[in-house]
């Protein structure tokens, strides 16, 4: 049975303080690895959301030739995704990678960061759970990037209506 | 290219306008071109009104997917599916952006977040491929159903700032679940735990399959669990409420992502939008009246839930 772990460490106000100033809040711990995994967050989403914007300004302006124009997208918007995919011919999975030399594809790179923050957050917090071998936790992190992993690899697929 | 110069130039107010009103015309047509309406419109007006959004959203204390959804969802001539798939990658950008702050001040329990998460994520990724499966006028009836009752949940739901736990069940013991915070208003640090844990985890099943379904956030339903079912703090229940989004809607948005349901085009203006209009929100916060605010929410909800069961049934395309 994992022994109930507070992530928080109260702290005494120090025991000098001046008698005119309010009384110091406690002061809030916080793991090392949820440091990291906060730092990892912070930058890693301010990161993907400026290669998102940068992209779609070369996307918008035309600097880099699109694979889809964008004044043909109302063509395809209505559509189903399933149906976007063939009509256009649209790359399935990760074959967006190949075709990162079009514009429109340099937007994937912003999302794919985007979404695969949480799974480098994970990869952090594992050796710290395994150090403290708090293996309920240890498992649930395996477990949980086994599942984003696979959510992100292409590998399940969907039928088309 | 730099047809951006032209909007600027001239005609911009009456160029929205014709776009608004071609609007269900592009819509019932599946998509098709609205004739006469320039591409860039779409973008712009989804930019302005996602902007707009994220301030209604940061003031009624709710995530931007549920009203992104069922709003650009309805009135938009999108499909249904890109929406859904923007609509995560708004959900998900708005907890990356707010999870290291609620991290770093233990407002995002780890202990909590990590085991829900397990189950919100699968059962999300599962939920979006029965979005992406199922036919576009059912997932647009059944989030139409669903958001009508989620705006009634905000009408009647309670939530309370400390519920009273009476000691911690088997299972939260076992995985250690609990924490102490500090709480600035009353200067004290607060213990706590949660009880109720196996019914709490089987809601977070419902609660997954949704959120990768209709590509909403969901906030609206983890707070309530996390803190009138589990009873944990309602400040707890939040933070945990919103970093736990941004790993159960990872799982959902690389599945839309893999199945060509991201469209820059709609998802880059969202997710700017929203972000941009979450700053302003917060500044506007200070001075809001919090009851119009929350009523103003409701009806927006309520608004468009009726459009999207009218539109997914057909009596309203």
């Amino acid at each position: 049975m994992a022994k109930p772990q507070l992530e928080v460490v109260k702290k005494i106000p120090a025991a000098k303080e001046e008698p005119a100033k309010a009384p110091a809040a406690p002061r809030v711990e916080v793991s090392p690895e949820q440091l990291t995994y906060a730092n990892i967050l912070l930058y890693g989403s301010w990161a993907g959301i400026i290669l998102l914007v940068l992209a779609n300004i070369i996307y918008f302006t035309g600097v880099i030739k699109p694979y889809l124009p964008p004044h043909k997208l109302p063509q395809y918007w209505g559509m189903k995704a399933s149906q976007f995919v063939e009509v256009a011919r649209m790359p399935h999975g990760w074959g967006w990678v190949k075709m990162l030399g079009y514009s429109d594809f340099l937007n994937y790179i912003g999302i794919a960061l985007l979404a695969g923050l949480t799974i480098l957050g994970y990869l952090v917090l594992l050796p710290a759970y395994l150090a403290k071998r708090d293996w309920p936790y240890t498992v649930i992190v395996l477990v949980e990037v086994l599942v984003l992993v696979l959510a992100a690899s292409g590998l399940l697929a969907v039928g088309a209506h | 290219m730099f047809e951006w110069v032209s909007l600027l130039g001239g005609g911009l107010a009456a160029k929205v306008t014709a776009a608004v009103s071609a609007a269900p015309a592009a819509a019932g047509a599946g998509g098709a071109p609205a004739a006469g309406t320039p591409w860039w419109v779409w973008p712009l007006l989804l930019f302005v009104t996602t902007f707009l959004l994220g301030i209604v959203a940061v003031l009624g204390g709710v995530g931007g997917g549920v009203l992104f959804v069922p709003i650009v969802g309805s009135f938009f001539p999108f499909n249904l599916d890109f929406v859904r798939g923007a609509g995560l990658l708004v959900a998900l950008a708005g907890a990356l952006a707010a999870g290291p702050g609620l991290l770093k001040l233990n407002l995002a329990s780890l202990r909590l977040a990590l085991p829900v998460a397990l189950i919100a994520s699968t059962f999300s990724m599962l939920g979006a491929f029965i979005g992406l499966a199922l036919p576009n006028n059912i997932v647009q009836t059944a989030l139409g159903l669903t958001i009508l009752c989620i705006s009634l949940l905000f009408v009647v739901s309670k939530n309370t700032e400390y519920p009273r736990v009476e000691g911690s069940d088997r299972l939260a013991a076992f995985l250690g679940i609990g924490g102490t915070y500090y709480e600035a208003s009353s200067g004290k640090t607060v213990d706590w735990t949660v009880w109720r844990t196996p019914q709490g985890f089987l809601l977070f099943v419902a609660i997954g399959i949704m959120a990768g379904m209709f590509g909403l956030g969901a906030g609206w339903a983890n707070v309530p669990v996390l803190n009138l079912l589990m009873g944990a703090p309602l400040k707890v229940a939040v933070g945990t409420s919103k970093f736990l989004l941004s790993i159960t809607d990872t799982s959902a948005a690389w599945v839309y992502l893999n199945q060509g349901a991201v469209l820059p085009v709609i998802a880059v203006p969202s997710v700017v939008g929203i972000m941009l209009g979450s700053f302003v929100g917060v500044r506007v916060l200070a001075k809001a009246k919090p009851k119009a605010v929350k009523y103003l929410v409701i009806a927006l909800l309520l608004a468009a839930g009726l459009r999207s069961l009218l539109k997914g049934l057909g009596i309203w395309n």
